[in-house]
């Protein structure tokens, strides 16, 4: 059997201290909230996140009853928008926490971080399934959407396609994932009442042995995963690459799939630090730093070399020269590439300010905001047809829609920390 | 028992397989032109036209949109509005500036394109959109998602949108009247049959480009010596002649080929015979061997999900 203090030795010497008491974490279990929580599932701020969801089903009940046209400002012209934008490609971006983890912590065996594996996970299952779900509110004939998946309707030549048909994959990969934790929840606690007590013997072994099984073939998985993952999220960059007279100067190169894919490995280690900072919050759990401040010490690698495909890119196409004129689309490039690359992966390499938990979250916050903006200049904001009427702007119940998901995302991720062990046990 | 590596290079040849029928041999099928040589299109002449809008009329009418009666096209105002094609009007015509020594506006026909190689057909997630090998582009709304992938391809700006239609959205846009020019009676376009001054000829692409340089040659003076359509965005089934920059009628510069070549050769060569996700795969199978160090299970809060065990013995 291999040492397991092998797994420190590819630690990084500033952060040695911290991976030691990592390495203690990690001997911790997972364990279910609920009945052990310092904050009860509901407080004010959650009937906030319940309400925003009621909202985006009320614009789901008038979009799927009035068509696009009642809900959106998308127009000929301007044919997708906020939800392209947000919902699917800055969905896919930040749900991008769930290969990168799995990625360090089974396939790098970078065992400190075994401990954010699981929350990372949960995010992208949910994160994935809403992308999916904002597909659908956008697909004018949502109800085809199965034609994907018709081998007499593939079309190979298509982006969108391999976009499609991977994310469909890698969300089954995802609830396969997260699989054995729900095995880990049931197995010796099916306790079904009256009736049914006859099939808690039965299910209990049922749960056993896909256990048992998906431990075998688990590795298969997070490896496909992994590839899937890198397959879309460069693949949704070169969406766009299709239409070169339409994207502004400054963003469109047939770069995008490499830098899609180079900001989705920033972004998603950003994201765990960043979910996982609001989590301890809300929850009043300690915030895990001892494992954080070492994963964002990788990230401003990352920003580092999705900054030089972006540099060399705009140096060569010669399109930095669009930058001499201020307007929208040149402020807007500022505001991503200073505020959501440069200053975090600064505020990142500052060991001091590395390990504290507000300038962490702070870092990591600007690189979720910083692609997340990336995408809308992208889809939106670069977006100039040659008969455009005017910048898209989203219409309200848009806007409504996207912040419902989000909620839904946050309050699912909340119910599903409660039932299933995803967070680490805490010692009172 | 299997070992680890057994089964991943198992795993790995099944997803490799799996994914090879799924992309690779549809797009190599699809990559080799599939044209006749006796392709059709229409000559569009923009020196002729009077801008009567009959083609606009015609067009609706051929195809079951809304159109009113043939006087109201005698209105010139609406060609003054710079009108795109919208979802009940396949084509409009848009009046420019008259040429130096004239008072009639130089009129344009603005409507699909059928590019030989469309971005369109090359965007579509499911091959709703298709280039028939006589030349139309067509769409078959049975197959159509409503993604509008499509819309975002053209660089025309071509296709519209039904966005009032809450279940059965369609993109519309000139289809050559198919219908009629594929079909048994080998019909000719609507546009082009109402045309009462000929502007339009329809005909086979090949003469029509001869015609057309025909025409330049004879007239020097009266156009603009290029064939707009000829080669640009890769060719189009649509050509047109016109007595100035096609740029000053709003024709965009698109260069010799289309822009899903680029695409195309992004998506085939990472995804060819699925080479690309396959080293990827292979590579980290590697890793999960090489980078070791696997604390025994007991130890992981994660232990569910990593399937170490029994794994590490070498």
């Amino acid at each position: 059997m291999n040492n397991p203090a092998a797994g420190s030795q590819a630690v990084i010497s500033n952060d040695a201290v911290s991976i030691r008491n990592a390495r203690g974490t990690h001997e911790e279990k997972a364990a279910p909230l609920a009945g052990n929580s310092k904050v009860p599932f509901l407080t004010p701020g959650v009937w906030v996140l319940i309400a925003l969801a009621l909202g985006a089903v009320a614009v789901l009940a008038v979009r799927f009853t009035q068509g696009l046209g009642a809900v959106t400002n998308l127009d000929n012209n301007y044919p997708w928008g906020l939800w392209i934008a947000i919902d699917v490609a800055s969905g896919v971006a930040l749900a991008a926490g769930g290969f990168t983890m799995a990625f360090l912590a089974h396939i790098f065996h970078k065992n400190q971080y075994h401990v954010l594996v699981r929350p990372a996970l949960l995010t992208a299952m949910i994160g994935y399934t809403f992308v999916a779900l904002g597909v659908v509110v956008d697909l004018g004939r949502f109800y085809n959407i199965w034609h994907v998946m018709m081998p007499s309707m593939w079309q190979g030549n298509s982006v969108l396609f391999e976009v499609g048909i991977c994310v469909m994959i890698y969300l089954t990969v995802l609830y396969i994932e997260f699989l054995p934790i729900v095995c880990e929840r049931f197995i010796g606690k099916v306790n079904l009442p009256g009736f049914w007590a006859g099939l808690n013997k039965p299910l209990d072994r049922l749960l056993r042995a896909l256990d048992a099984g998906l431990n075998k073939v688990i590795i298969f998985f997070l490896i496909a995963g992994v590839v899937l993952s890198c397959a879309h999220q460069s693949s949704l960059g070169t969406l766009m690459v299709i239409a070169p007279g339409k994207l502004h100067t400054l963003w469109y190169t047939p770069m995008m799939p490499l830098q899609f894919l180079l900001s989705a490995f920033a972004v998603g280690l950003s994201m765990v630090i960043f979910e996982g900072y609001l989590a301890s919050r809300s929850l009043k759990r300690e915030f895990e730093l001892n494992v954080m401040a070492p994963l964002g010490r990788i990230i401003p690698f990352l920003l580092t070399v999705y900054f030089g495909t972006k540099l060399i890119d705009v140096v060569n196409r010669g399109a930095y020269k669009a930058l001499g004129e201020f307007n929208l689309q040149t402020a807007m490039y500022g505001v991503e590439i200073i505020g959501g690359v440069l200053l975090p992966a600064f505020i990142f390499m500052a060991h001091r300010l590395r390990r504290q938990p507000a300038w962490l979250f702070t870092a990591a916050a600007m690189v979720v905001i910083g692609v997340v903006i990336n995408r809308i200049n992208v889809f939106i904001i670069g977006y100039e047809p040659q008969f455009g009427s005017g910048p898209y702007v989203p219409a309200w119940p848009e806007a409504l829609l996207t912040i419902g998901f989000i909620s839904i995302i946050v309050l699912i991720y909340r119910a599903a920390v409660f039932i299933f062990p995803v967070l680490p046990e805490e010692e009172d | 028992m299997v070992s680890r590596r057994d089964f991943l290079k198992i795993a790995g040849t099944a997803c490799g397989t799996t994914a090879l029928s799924m992309a690779g041999v549809e797009s190599a099928r699809a990559s080799e032109s599939h044209l006749d040589h006796d392709r059709f299109g229409v000559l569009a002449d923009f020196t002729i036209c009077v801008g009567c809008r009959r083609c606009e009329y015609a067009c609706s009418k051929a195809h079951d949109l809304p159109f009113g009666e043939l006087d109201e096209y005698d209105d010139q105002a609406p060609m003054e509005e710079m009108r795109r094609p919208t979802v009940d009007d396949l084509t409009v015509i848009n009046a420019y500036t008259p040429p130096t020594g004239h008072t009639d506006p130089l009129t344009v026909k603005v409507n699909c394109m059928h590019c030989e190689k469309p971005n369109c057909v090359s965007a579509c997630i499911v091959g709703a959109l298709t280039k028939d090998p006589k030349g139309p582009v067509v769409y078959d709304a049975w197959k159509c998602i409503g993604c509008r992938y499509c819309m975002i391809a053209c660089p025309f700006q071509i296709p519209a949108y039904e966005y009032e239609k809450p279940l059965t959205p369609k993109v519309v846009k000139c289809d050559l009247c198919a219908e009629s020019t594929l079909g048994e009676e080998k019909g000719i376009p609507a546009c082009v049959e109402i045309c009462p001054v000929d502007a339009l000829t329809f005909g086979k692409r090949e003469d029509l480009l001869e015609m057309a340089h025909l025409r330049i040659r004879n007239d020097p003076d009266r156009y603009f010596h290029k064939v707009y359509g000829e080669v640009d965005g890769g060719g189009t089934s649509w050509l047109y002649l016109s007595d100035r920059d096609f740029s000053e009628v709003d024709l965009p510069e698109l260069g010799e080929t289309s822009a899903s070549e680029v695409t195309e050769s992004i998506q085939h060569g990472i995804f060819r015979g699925f080479s690309g996700p396959a080293m990827v795969f292979g590579l980290m199978s590697v890793l999960v061997k090489s980078t070791g160090s696997i604390p025994p299970e007991k130890d992981l809060p994660a232990s569910h999900e990593n399937g170490h065990q029994g794994v590490d013995h070498e």
